[in-house]
């Protein structure tokens, strides 16, 4: 047995059966349209690479993007580029971003340059790494981070962390996937310890998943009798059931005793952390040549009468998973992208899945409705929660009071958003909005802090460069003075002062040459 | 940032929250129904005429406080915080004081430290302690006027006799004053102990039970009771009363085990006056205590400490009030320095 540790706070929540939990994942047929968002994950939006009315191909190239941080985007099945413009994505404020719209033939037509590599065991690192980069592969437990830029770390890795934990409660996408596609996981984890070569690799779920645990150590066994890949090195955990140990600093911490350091990524105590999904679609990369088109995704909630899991195309509009599912009472649904926890809500059911979609969830719109808010008790069970160990009661007084100083000093900027403090306070404060209300309060006040800093040193450029013209103005002047008094004084003698001129109109020359570039150097800067 | 009325917003978590201040509130009067039972079984009426008389004090002097500040009084009323207030006082108040005590408490408790300081939340002092400090130091005749435990008594009051008494001080006549009043232990520890006679001298009188004082031991039994559920249904954390009591016994033991003749045994001081009620009741209001767990721990056992100095060297035989609002005043600086670090907190580093 491996030894786990404990992360602090986090809460059990109980009473949340996953409904839509079965092994199979239906297939949702190609929607007509499809509403590809250039900017899909975190980092640097892409540049979109084809033109309206352009025929594509399942699989090609839409959109790319040469920063480090980005993933290029693909279309998910054949057909005619109808617009590139404004629709609103998934986004909590229900903002529009540019997106690429595929007017679907249905022919579902693949690309004829991606084809399956014959020996991807032979593949070096570094083909890998380009593979996954090039495939578009990010993050797909929710944060969708680019993957290409975890695996490139620069000090020796220890842990390979495969997440299964799936933490929030209803959704259900990685435990489907995980007893649906066994082998491919496990190839795609054989896969990432080449590119990373850990010491270990640790795939793990939360131990109300029987079925997933079961499925993946079955097919581990399988391969190791086969003995065809070599899987000495990995090892199914099961993790207490608690939220949100699927959340990348709390997993970390309760595999390997270490927390991540503050404002700092992983790969600083040695670990790596990807999600099973992510595997899987790396597996699908490197064997098959498929770039990321397409992602598991539940649909569910107290609105929909077949809660389930779906293999849907990315850009797929959401509400064709609604039909789908079948979801009832339009009227007054609330629709929310994501678990119940850290979910967002969404403008409209137009919006598409994107690479971040891991649930949909519909529920009745009356549900939270008449629940008073009353002032804080200073109970603290917030703190008691709160997995980062913060203080979200003294967060929230600052955010109320939008202290910007005292938030930082409070570590604001290191909540996770998970939500564990506004279940559990009795006053049914919505910290978390709060929280997320000051963030963006917080970047706002830092945006203007630098644009009053450019403009304060620009002024300050312009004050130095006017003060220096004008010395060098006096300067120049006060020579003149001197020399015309030198030249008053010498001209008792002639031969002198025929001398001094000779000398003195080169010397103006090049010293007005001087000025000149000075002044078009200030000018440039 | 406004206040927002209503948590019916785009925002997560869509999980509604299970627990409530109404819920917190009412599982704490459930908790305190046995020692309430218990103190009635050995003292009489008096004691739930006290609460009742709080209660209806209470409930009046917060509805007007609430109208008058325009605060929703419907969400307000009967979120149980009031009721706590009263029920605490009233248990801290002599079982036979005149009606007017737990009226002119009440007013004090909910009016002056409660509203006048933001109402609910925002109180600095335990409302409830506030009131009997209050009550202590101005009426000190009624409120040092105890009885004795019922068994002693050679006919109980009945709940007419002690409404009668309450209200117009009025006895039947088979009783006389004295009859019905008598020192508490913890009186009796100072007086013997201020005229120069050794514990002795208390634990062989009438007013000392089992292990401490007769009666009241079996009353704070049935508060630990309830404080112990409270802590089983995490409506308190168990760091505040286990520091308290820890203070309160390590500084007693240590005490009477340098001088038994001089100081009383640690038993009398757990059972004997208010350190359980406080520390599981009224130490925890999570108002007024600090916030972190460290906080809570240094927090309860500061308490602990207090209380018995007080009660050894202080001008009043127990000290559980001033104690609480005494180390109250700490707690801001308690949380600023208990601070827990955040996750992976690095170290040496400064934010500034």
């Amino acid at each position: 047995m491996r030894k786990l540790w404990r992360f602090t706070g986090g809460i059990k929540l109980k009473g949340f059966n996953k409904p839509s939990n079965t092994s199979s994942i239906h297939q949702i047929p190609i929607p007509e349209k499809l509403i590809l968002p250039l900017r899909q994950h975190i980092g640097e939006a892409t540049e979109p690479l084809i033109s309206i009315g352009q025929r594509v191909f399942k699989g090609e190239l839409l959109a790319s993007s040469t920063s480090f941080i980005s993933a290029p985007v693909h279309a998910s099945s054949s057909g005619t580029i109808v617009d590139i413009g404004k629709y609103s994505i998934p986004h909590q404020s229900g903002i529009s971003e540019t997106c690429i719209v595929i007017e679907t033939d249905g022919l579902d037509e693949w690309d004829s340059n991606i084809t399956a590599n014959i020996h991807p065991e032979k593949l070096s690192r570094e083909n890998l790494h380009t593979i996954v980069k090039s495939a578009g592969i990010v993050g797909l437990g929710g944060a969708a981070f680019p993957s290409a830029a975890k695996l490139k770390p620069t000090r020796k890795i220890n842990s390979l962390i495969i997440n299964g934990v799936e933490c929030e409660p209803y959704i259900s996408c990685d435990d489907a996937l995980m007893q649906s596609r066994p082998d491919e996981i496990i190839r795609g984890v054989i896969l990432l310890q080449r590119m990373l070569e850990p010491n270990e690799c640790i795939i793990a779920i939360e131990d109300n998943k029987p079925k997933a645990i079961d499925s993946l150590r079955t097919a581990l066994e399988k391969l190791a009798n086969a003995g065809v890949l070599d899987t000495t090195n990995i090892s199914v955990i099961p993790i207490p059931t608690i939220f949100p140990a699927g959340s990348e600093k709390q997993l970390v911490k309760v595999l390997t005793g270490k927390e991540i350091p503050q404002h700092g990524l992983p790969y600083e105590v040695g670990v790596v952390c990807l999600n099973v999904g992510t595997t899987s679609a790396i597996y699908d990369a490197v064997y098959h040549g498929q770039p990321l088109i397409s992602r598991v995704v539940t649909v569910t909630g107290s609105e929909v009468n077949q809660p389930d899991n779906y293999n849907v195309l990315l850009g797929t509009p959401v509400v064709n998973l609604l039909n789908a599912a079948g979801s009832i009472g339009f009227s007054k649904y609330k629709l929310i992208m994501g678990g119940p926890m850290m979910g967002m809500n969404l403008p409209n059911s137009d919006v598409p899945v994107v690479k971040a979609t891991n649930c949909i969830l519909v529920e009745k719109a009356e549900q939270e409705k008449g629940t008073k808010v009353m002032p804080c008790i200073r109970c603290g069970t917030c703190t008691t929660v709160c997995p980062m160990k913060l203080l979200p009661q003294q967060l929230y007084w600052h955010a109320k009071s939008k202290n910007l100083e005292k938030l930082d000093h409070f570590n604001l900027s290191d909540c996770i958003e998970c939500g564990c403090c506004a279940v559990v306070c009795p006053s049914k404060i919505p910290l978390v909005h709060y929280f997320r209300y000051a963030k963006s309060e917080k970047k706002e006040h830092e945006i203007k802090l630098k644009i009053a800093d450019q403009s304060r040193i620009r002024s300050l450029v312009r004050e130095s460069r006017l003060e220096k013209s004008k010395r060098e103005q006096e300067e120049r002047k006060a020579k003149r003075k001197a020399e015309r008094k030198k030249k008053k004084a010498s001209i008792p003698k002639k031969d002198k002062a025929i001398e001094g001129q000779s000398t003195s109109v080169p010397e103006k020359i090049e010293d007005k040459g001087v000025k000149t570039k000075k002044v078009a150097k200030i000018a440039k800067g | 940032m406004s206040e927002i009325k209503n948590n019916n917003l785009a925002s997560s978590p869509f999980i509604p929250s299970p627990t409530s201040v109404g819920k917190i509130m009412r599982s704490v009067i459930y908790a305190l129904i046995p020692g309430i039972a218990i103190y009635i079984l050995f003292f009489g009426w008096g004691v739930l005429i006290n609460i009742l008389l709080a209660i209806v004090a209470s409930l009046l002097f917060e509805w007007f406080m609430l109208v008058v500040c325009r605060r929703p009084v419907r969400v307000f009323l009967f979120d149980g915080s009031a009721i706590i207030t009263a029920i605490l006082l009233a248990l801290a108040l002599p079982t036979i004081a005149p009606w007017w005590i737990p009226v002119v408490g009440s007013f004090f408790a909910i009016v002056v430290a409660k509203h006048l300081y933001g109402g609910l939340g925002y109180n600095v002092f335990n409302p409830a302690m506030a009131a009997y400090a209050v009550l202590l130091i101005s009426f000190p005749l009624e409120m040092t006027l105890w009885s004795v435990p019922l068994e002693s008594i050679k006919s109980n009051l009945g709940f007419l006799n002690s409404i009668n008494f309450s209200f117009y001080r009025e006895l039947p006549p088979s009783l006389n004053f004295d009859a019905i009043t008598s020192a508490t232990i913890l009186d009796q520890l100072r007086t013997e102990i201020g005229l120069g006679h050794s514990i002795e001298k208390v634990v062989n009188s009438s007013v000392f039970g089992f292990v401490a004082g007769a009666g009241y031991e079996w009353v704070n039994l049935g508060f630990l009771a309830g404080g112990l559920w409270l802590i089983y249904r995490k409506i308190i954390t168990w760091h505040i009363p286990v520091a308290m009591l820890l203070g309160l016994l390590s500084i007693s033991t240590f005490c009477y085990l340098l001088d038994a003749e001089q100081f009383s045994s640690p038993w009398i001081h757990l059972f004997g006056g208010a350190s359980i009620l406080g520390a599981f009741f009224i130490a925890t209001d999570p108002i007024t205590a600090s916030t972190t767990e460290k906080g809570r721990l240094i927090y309860g056992f500061c308490i602990g400490l207090l209380v018995f100095s007080i009660r050894a060297w202080g001008g009043y035989p127990d000290g559980v009030a001033f104690a609480v609002l005494l180390i109250g005043l700490t707690v801001p600086l308690l949380d600023h320095y208990t601070a827990p670090k955040v996750y992976g907190a690095r170290k040496g580093y400064d934010k500034n």
